[in-house]
């Protein structure tokens, strides 16, 4: 079996893999819709402690169904970006990006004087990032936005002649770009990598990358469900612990470890790469959920599953949902680029 | 050829205000329905218009009509020919200069059986909460008695376009209609327009 994969050609690999990740999605999918049936088949309860039973395991279901659903919408996207190119793959990601920085804004309130920051942001720095990784100008994607944003954002905001609480609205401008732009373009970098003896499965890190990562922090989800332990950072986060976030740890290396035959390192590099990423991916989500908090959005889904985020900003969570991805993908970038001096 | 251009004008529009705002209609207190209903919210900007107008479902669309400001909309060909044949409003004037009742097209596309949106603040509000209402909601509600009243609140939209730029950004906004609400016997006048009015801003919280 493995022997026949690894004689097919780049392409069909490639077409392998896609087959394999839509049969996973499409069973889990088939389940889960079971389990949904069955619950509904269930009727009335014996007493208040079974009512609490059905209500979290509800809870959990609908839990699953959004991962879910994002994970068939990641799965398209990369499909889609993988059928038509680079060019392509390009305009979904920073597609992604532009719909992220759109909540990120959203999230925190600007001011008149930000109008014109957020036009560059939005229509002038956004389209600049993302054609610049599609030319393959690395050396400058990588310092374009650390450094000349950096500095432009700002006399965008002074010349708007407005003082108030400068530093911070400023700091809110410099954090979406560089989170949902900044972060996200990485994604689309890694394609364009030029590794010597790797004749263009560049797919497959990228694949390798949004797998640890989502996988790392699922894990950790469940692991502090079953656990129950204390929460580390109750005022800011619930559910993380540090047993549960080295379980997450743990089990996401060990997979990227054992991926090593997709990507271009031996096991040990790749299990090294794969903590690396997966703990930039899941300090970076924490780090986000600091962020909600700061802007009293309490918990992005509470108890009642949906409602409450949404109700706040009528956002739709795609930012939460990739906010682990966007921390990891320039640190995964960058030690690649790093140690095998692309 | 003039209509295909409406319905390919009012295409885009759609895609663009879902674009930047997201455009989410928050059915809290009432269901989308097509009974005969006045909605009333409250008014930021002049993309309100095109907010609500976006957030109504397809079905709806097309027998509400939005009030507008006579003398802002006809200013050029350009508006003029865009509030009647894609967003199809009623014209109001606002600044006392009409001979008759300047309620009077709002009365004749009621009788005439379609549902209005209007924003009884009468101009943009620059404050955080909105202006005390102005009468004409009283009126028509004590004209049109079997019309359904319904409060929305328009989140947001100031941020995409605040007044004086031309180029708007995205921003996440929403539209929250509200339960109905009706004219009780005996209320005055002030009584029901505040009422209306706190209604609508309750919206805000939910």
């Amino acid at each position: 079996m493995y022997q026949t994969l690894k004689n097919l050609s780049a392409d069909q690999q490639i077409a392998a893999l896609f087959v394999i990740v839509f049969g996973f999605l499409l069973l889990a999918s088939v389940v889960t819709l079971l389990l949904t049936l069955r619950e509904h088949g269930d009727g009335g309860f014996d007493s208040e402690a079974d009512a609490e039973v059905a209500r979290r395991r509800h809870n959990d279901l609908s839990n699953v169904e959004g991962v879910l659903k994002t994970s068939w919408l990641m799965a398209l996207v990369f499909w889609l970006g993988w059928i038509s190119g680079n060019r392509v793959a390009l305009l979904l990601f920073g597609g992604v990006s532009f719909f992220a920085l759109r909540e990120f804004m959203t999230m925190s309130p600007t001011r008149r004087g930000d109008h014109r920051s957020l036009i560059l942001a939005f229509f002038v720095i956004l389209p600049l990032q993302y054609w610049l990784v599609g030319n393959e100008h690395f050396s400058l994607f990588t310092v374009f936005i650390p450094v000349y944003v950096f500095l432009a954002i700002p006399v965008v905001s002074a010349l708007a002649n407005d003082p108030h609480r400068f530093l911070e609205r400023n700091a809110k401008l410099q954090w979406g770009i560089m989170v949902c732009i900044y972060g996200m373009s990485h994604v689309p970098a890694l394609l364009l990598l030029d590794f010597p003896g790797y004749n263009n499965k560049n797919a497959f890190l990228v694949f390798f990358l949004v797998l640890v990562v989502q996988i790392c922090l699922m894990t950790q989800h469940l692991a502090s469900r079953k656990m129950r332990r204390p929460p580390a950072v109750p005022h800011i986060s619930q559910s993380f612990n540090w047993p549960s976030w080295w379980i997450g740890m743990a089990v996401g290396s060990i997979l990227g470890g054992l991926l090593a035959g997709i990507t271009p390192f031996l096991p040990g590099q790749a299990f090294a790469m794969a903590f690396i990423a997966c703990a930039a991916g899941s300090l970076g989500h924490l780090v986000m959920k600091a962020l909600k908090r700061d802007r009293g959005i309490p918990i992005w889904r509470d108890e009642q599953g949906q409602r409450s985020g949404v109700a706040v900003t009528g956002a739709n969570g795609l930012l939460e949902r990739v906010d682990a991805l966007c921390f990891a993908a320039p640190v995964f970038f960058h030690s690649v680029q790093w140690y095998f001096n692309l | 050829m003039q209509t295909m251009l409406a319905k390919l004008m009012g295409f885009f529009l759609l895609g663009v205000v879902r674009l930047l705002t997201g455009s989410q209609a928050r059915w809290y207190g009432c269901p989308p329905k097509a009974e005969q209903r006045i909605y009333f919210a409250n008014h930021q900007s002049n993309a309100d218009l095109v907010m609500i107008w976006a957030a109504l479902p397809e079905e709806l669309r097309s027998h509400t009509r939005a009030a507008a400001a006579k003398d802002y909309w006809t200013k050029t060909p350009f508006r003029q020919w865009i509030t009647t044949k894609v967003f199809n409003v009623v014209y109001v004037v606002r600044d006392g200069s009409a001979a008759d009742d300047p309620l009077q097209p709002l009365m004749d596309a009621l009788t005439h059986g379609d549902s209005i949106i209007i924003f009884p603040e009468g101009m943009r509000g620059q404050a955080e909460d909105p202006l005390p209402f102005k009468s004409g909601l009283y009126n028509l509600a004590l004209k049109f008695p079997h019309v359904v009243l319904i409060p929305a609140w328009i989140n947001n939209i100031q941020r995409v376009m605040p007044k004086g730029e031309v180029v708007p950004v995205p921003v996440l906004c929403s539209v929250t209609f509200g339960a109905p609400m009706q004219v009780q016997d005996g209320e005055d006048r002030r009584a029901f327009l505040d009422r209306a009015r706190l209604v609508v801003m309750d919206l805000r919280e939910v």
